[in-house]
């Protein structure tokens, strides 16, 4: 591990920019490219690099993966859940206008939330079979 | 020279008969998947350019431009590629898996282990 | 197709991946090229890798007999297919079939109906906001799927089950 000094400082400063990407991605897909399946996986994809460099180990200190697992469910029942709330708002399922006074505002909330259930869902998901490829390496070897 | 025109569909003619015969010609588990990929994007490839206009632009709007390219299949293809990742993971699991129960990922290899189990049975 | 070693077949993927995203700018469809780049040419590759490191990287060398068969179905179904493109509209034409349904609509009114910029993510989110609900539960399934064939990853290397030890 010692030896790859460069990769691990490179590493370190690229992860942070790489997460804060993709939080602009999920969060500015309004107005420029992107959204939530992009912003998931980008998300990932510095979570397998930090795998890469620091082992399997560290990262899983980091995101246990329990909480991969649950958070992949929660993704899809935040979608869920925004659509029955549409409902209970007097709307059709998955309607936005009904969620607040202004239909532009109402909107523009419902997308923002969804694209937040897409990015949580697919974000767990592909690190989730990162792990079980990762893991069953790691078991492999023992 | 009007069938000229045309060309964006042969190149993707061209790349489904690559990935078609790799996925039916080559016997190893790993290498299917990789042509169904390759299938995959030519189909991608497909619906982009259906979605393309003469004159258009990336469907972002912006003041005092009116012609964009359609925003329905970027759409359907944004999906299917993060869809086609997961699935291509469960095929690689099954690969995995495979490997594990039989030690080769070769199609006849695999065919012949079966066979010999069905002989003793 | 003719490589032997899978290493470098799936490094190739990742190449095809990346020229694909690059085609994809050209055509106009931004937010798939993003997609695309950061799956062809990122995911799926650590996947693959990963998959290559527990199986084998090495294909065995096979005799080309039955390989004319396929060949000749794939030109079958390629032949069928060019000339069932005679009938399409020219690239780019701006009187095509797919430019006239609903796509008029979401081109002209999303902006005003949705009050966001970016069309792709208003059709996405909206206008077909269950198609995406599909979307999301089918990856969802694909994921506890491999959860299944390959367990979490999380349990330690396991004391072996003492059977062998009383006798």
């Amino acid at each position: 591990m010692s030896p790859h000094i460069v990769l691990r400082v490179g590493a370190k400063v690229l992860i942070p920019v790489i997460l804060l990407f993709a939080l602009y991605i999920q969060f500015h897909g309004e107005y420029s490219p992107g959204g939530g399946f992009q912003a998931g996986i980008i998300f990932a994809a510095a979570l397998v690099l930090y795998t890469l460099i620091f082992g399997l180990d560290a990262v899983q200190r980091a995101v246990p993966p329990a909480a991969v697992h649950l958070l992949s469910a929660c993704g899809a029942l935040l979608y869920i859940g925004v659509g029955v709330w549409a409902m209970f708002a007097g709307g059709n399922f998955l309607e936005y206008k009904v969620l607040a006074a202004d239909p532009h505002l109402g909107e523009t909330m419902g997308i923002i939330l969804i694209e937040l259930g897409v990015g949580i869902t697919v974000g767990a998901v592909v690190i989730s079979l990162f792990y079980s490829f990762a893991g069953r390496t790691r078991e492999q070897e023992n | 020279m009007e069938w000229l025109g045309l060309y964006n569909y042969w190149v993707v003619v061209v790349l489904m008969m690559v990935g078609f015969y790799i996925v039916i010609a080559q016997g190893n588990l790993i290498k299917k998947i990789v042509g169904l990929n390759i299938f995959q994007t030519s189909v991608f490839i497909f619906y982009i350019s259906l979605s393309k206009l003469d004159g258009g632009t990336a469907p972002i709007y912006v003041e005092g431009i009116t012609t964009y390219s359609n925003p329905l299949p970027h759409v359907l293809i944004l999906t299917a590629i993060v869809v086609g990742v997961a699935l291509t993971a469960v095929g690689l699991a099954l690969a995995v898996r495979i490997h594990e129960e039989y030690g080769s990922i070769e199609e006849d290899e695999i065919q012949a282990q079966d066979e010999e189990d069905a002989r003793n049975a | 197709m003719w490589i032997r070693n899978l290493f470098a077949a799936t490094m190739l993927m990742g190449i095809f991946s990346l020229l694909a995203a690059s085609l994809y700018v050209l055509l106009d469809a931004v937010d798939v090229a993003l997609t695309e780049a950061a799956v062809g040419a990122g995911v799926s590759i650590i996947l693959m890798l990963g998959a290559l490191v527990l199986t084998t990287s090495k294909e065995k060398v096979h005799d080309a007999k039955h390989n004319l068969l396929a060949l000749v179905v794939v030109l079958i179904t390629g032949g069928a297919l060019i000339y069932g493109t005679m009938d399409m509209p020219n690239f780019a034409d701006p009187q095509a079939p797919a430019h006239q349904h609903v796509a008029p609509r979401y081109v002209q009114d999303s902006v005003e109906e949705i009050g966001i910029p970016n069309m792709v993510t208003s059709v996405l989110a909206s206008y077909r906001g269950l198609d995406t609900l599909g979307e999301v539960l089918v990856i969802f399934s694909a994921g506890v799927a491999v959860l299944l064939l390959l367990g979490t990853g999380t349990y330690r290397r396991r004391p072996r089950p003492p059977r062998n030890r009383l006798k």
